[in-house]
């Protein structure tokens, strides 16, 4: 295939009277004049709003495409993962309850091997019982793959948006830290979280006497 | 594709596949393991039939080169994957020698010095001893290294198991770190003569200087008896965009000789890979080429479902024929932006192309959840579809704001003299010698040969699309630029076909459980990726981990070539040169 753009070896040193730089300075300044235009034409939206945000990237956008951050943050897809996090569902009674059952798929599927699980057992009959005793991630080993909230049958392990997570000292992230609350799920991933429902509900109504 | 510079036409075999056993009756056998293809040769026969394939049928393209070791039968097998650069499928031959402390094994350097850098590799990581090979020094690892890593007995420190997942995680999966876990020497065996603290760094380094002036000896003569300078290039160099060494040699300013050296962000990624179950390489080979993962994540997609015999939905070829070129463009841009930043033009046409990469991110993330650590693909499928808006966003990139912009990078950039100046001429890789060194993508292209496996053997849905195969006669550093910006147009082409042509439907075959045996055999499978052909070759015996998994690397491949571009340059287009082949580190450290 032979492009747009033609050679000239012998030529190519016989022309050099600097139009080629020229040129590219022709380019570098429009952009620049651009960007005042830009602003001109927004008049003040265009920094710090998200469609300000959205328009500098968008088809359209012209001049400058920088964002200032931290005063302005790119919104994150919904898809977007970083650490895993487990969902509680709270009940009537208040009662927080995990939707994990120990089951352990997560910490099999884990690339890095960062999940640690101690299944509970009933402390009468020592039989286990579908719910961690401990969960522990790793932050520092975990690779944001994802892989763990894929695999999880209990919709019980989902990976956060949070991604501002400088700390001072290494941590591991258990129990405590790791529960947040079903409507937080559902409000950073609404489309997911829709339809997860939606498929429990339908299992629930398909098998009455188990509850979701 | 129009006029073809003058390269020796390969010769056109009659028949595609050749009956190897009978023209080399004796030294050669089909490979009747199930599972298997290829053919076993005698390893006395290998240089005489290697030589008859290259010249006689036209086998002129080494691609991978790799080790296999057997150690429950008591072998150490060397594969070889050739190719015709005139297209078509490939050639496995293999070679099979007794499990000893030290295997020999004729090079085939004299015939494909492509071989060069892949049976260092195969001799530092399986000991597989390759005579006749011009300079048979450790790569990845250090001088002195204990040990070769791959060997299946070879135990790494730190792990408390041979395969993923460890059962230390569940059911009682209390929370030790890996330094209370399993401390240093646990579980290494160091043989009784080896004595970390008296390994001496310098050891190394002697033998580099000594085969790099051995080297720029042979080639140059020594007529007039005069001390070539030896200058060092990094590891720490903002120039080598990563940790990389180059030693080079020179008189004056003209370089006489030229090493890489490389392995400093070496991982062993190959054997965590032996370690891991198959589904939980994807996200590591993330980490590969990691400005392009989702081409990686498709060559080893393909693999394991050649092993698995399985292949993906419509909709799911559509995904991934978009993501692996939308990943093309995103690394070339940054690659001619890079390129630019080592010829010192100071950060505006790498920051004019990161704009758009980023844009290309942008839909990475919506689609895949993250930025370059993609993890999208899964054997039969990709991992989700695509969500609300996704198709419109791509849509307006590469129909709208794409072209124009690359409008934009072509006036700010193709006519600069300084570019000229630096480019035109300079670091030339001829077409034999591209060939010949097995270099790949953009590299093989600029100089002259219309290679690209999209044609030569379509995978996917390659098939199905209008595009040209970009190439260039010169191969010099221009050439090198300007076909990247040539495949992105090209790239943007098959991306307009795809989304205006791109089925509803499911994305995955089939959801596979998340451990599963694989049925026993290999497979290769490679792509066309942004930095030439990037392949994995995968050995399973049916256990839920892959008892081999190796990757051709384009950009570690490609640097064979590197000292050949540099002979006779001055020391300043060293980092030019470097910069025009496109290498990420974490591709040839591995």
């Amino acid at each position: 295939m032979r492009a747009s753009v033609t050679r000239d070896t012998e030529n190519a040193r016989s022309t050099m009277y600097g139009k080629g730089i020229i040129k590219g300075l022709g380019v570098t300044l429009r952009r620049f004049i651009e960007t005042y235009l830009d602003d001109l034409r927004w008049w003040g939206r265009r920094y710090g709003t998200r469609e300000g945000i959205a328009h500098r990237a968008s088809k359209d956008g012209r001049g400058i495409f920088t964002v200032q951050y931290p005063e302005e943050k790119i919104p994150v897809p919904e898809e977007f993962r970083f650490l895993p996090f487990l969902v509680y569902d709270e009940l009537p009674t208040g009662e927080r309850r995990l939707r994990c059952t120990a089951c352990g798929i997560c910490s099999r599927v884990c690339p890095p091997q960062c999940i640690w699980i101690v299944r509970a057992a009933y402390p009468d009959t020592g039989r286990p019982k579908p719910e961690p005793a401990e969960f522990s991630i790793d932050p520092d080993l975990c690779m944001n793959c994802g892989l763990c909230a894929e695999f999880c049958p209990f919709d019980a392990i989902k990976m956060d948006h949070e991604y501002e997570l400088a700390s001072y000292q290494r941590r591991v992230l258990d129990l405590t830290r790791l529960a947040k609350s079903a409507a937080y799920y559902e409000q950073i991933r609404p489309v997911n979280a829709a339809r997860e429902n939606a498929a429990r509900a339908a299992k629930a109504t398909a098998r009455p006497g188990v509850t979701a | 594709m129009t006029d073809h510079p003058a390269v020796a036409p390969a010769p056109q075999p009659t028949a595609s596949l050749p009956d190897l056993a009978a023209r080399f009756a004796g030294h050669v056998v089909p490979d009747s393991r199930p599972g298997y293809t290829g053919w076993i040769v005698a390893a006395d026969h290998l240089l005489e039939v290697a030589r008859a394939l290259r010249d006689e049928l036209g086998y002129d393209y080494l691609s991978s080169l790799t080790g296999v070791d057997y150690l429950p039968q008591g072998k150490m097998e060397v594969v070889y994957h050739l190719y015709r650069t005139v297209g078509g499928p490939g050639l496995v031959l293999k070679v099979q020698a007794p499990r000893a402390d030290v295997v020999e094994v004729p090079s085939i350097t004299s015939i494909y010095p492509g071989a060069e850098f892949q049976e260092r590799e195969a001799w530092d990581l399986l000991g597989i001893r390759f005579t006749g090979h011009p300079d048979l020094r450790r790569i990845l690892m250090w001088e002195g290294f204990a040990g070769h890593p791959l060997r299946k007995d070879w135990h790494e420190p730190y792990y408390e198991a041979e395969a993923k997942p460890f059962p230390s995680r569940w059911p009682d999966g209390h929370y030790l770190s890996a330094e209370q876990r399993a401390p240093l020497g646990d579980n290494l065996a160091y043989p009784a003569t080896f004595d970390p603290s008296a390994q001496d760094a310098s050891e190394g380094d002697a033998a580099l200087y000594e085969a790099l002036r051995r080297a720029a000896r042979d080639a140059n003569g020594t007529a007039l008896e005069t001390e070539p300078l030896l200058v060092n290039l990094g590891p720490q160099h903002p120039s080598t965009h990563g940790v990389f060494r180059v030693a080079v040699l020179l008189d004056g300013e003209t370089i006489l000789g030229l090493k890489a050296v490389m392995g400093y962000l070496h991982r062993n990624h190959e054997k965590i890979g032996e370690r891991n179950t198959y589904i939980m390489n994807m996200p590591y080979t993330d980490r590969l080429d990691y400005l392009s993962s989702m081409s990686n994540n498709f060559g080893y997609a393909l693999a394991v479902e050649k092993l698995l015999n399985i292949r993906p939905p419509e909709r799911a070829e559509y995904l991934r024929v978009i993501m692996a070129e939308l990943t093309r463009i995103a690394n070339h841009l940054m690659a001619i932006g890079a390129l630019l930043n080592d010829l010192g033009a100071y950060f505006t046409p790498m920051l004019y192309a990161l704009e758009e990469r980023e844009l290309i991110l942008d839909i990475f993330e919506m689609v895949s959840g993250a930025r370059m650590m993609c993890n999208y693909f899964r054997f039969g499928g990709v991992a989700r579809d695509l969500p609300e808006g996704a198709l419109d966003k791509i849509k307006d990139l590469v129909c709208e704001r794409l072209p124009r912009r690359m409008d934009d990078l072509e006036r700010l950039l193709i006519e600069n003299e300084i570019i000229q100046a630096r480019g035109i001429g300079q670091g030339v890789l001829s077409a034999a010698d591209a060939i010949r060194y097995s270099a790949a993508g953009p590299l093989l292209r600029a100089s002259g040969i219309p290679y690209d496996v999209r044609r030569a053997e379509p995978y996917s849905i390659y098939d199905r699309f209008e595009f040209d195969v970009c190439v260039r006669d010169n191969g010099d550093i221009y050439d090198r630029l300007l076909i990247r910006l040539d495949e992105i147009r090209q790239s943007m082409r098959i991306v307009q076909q795809a989304v205006r042509q791109i089925p509803d439907g499911p994305v995955l075959a089939k959801p596979l459980p998340y451990q599963m045996r694989v049925p026993p055999g290999e497979a290769y499978g490679r792509v066309e990726g942004p930095k030439g052909e990037l392949g994995f070759y995968v050995v399973s015996d049916g256990s839920p981990n892959p008892w081999r998994y190796h990757i051709r690397a384009p950009s570690f491949i490609n640097l064979t070539a590197f000292e050949r571009m540099c002979l006779g340059q001055k020391v300043a287009d060293v980092v030019a040169i470097l910069g025009s082949i496109d290498i990420v580190l974490g591709e040839v450290d591995r």
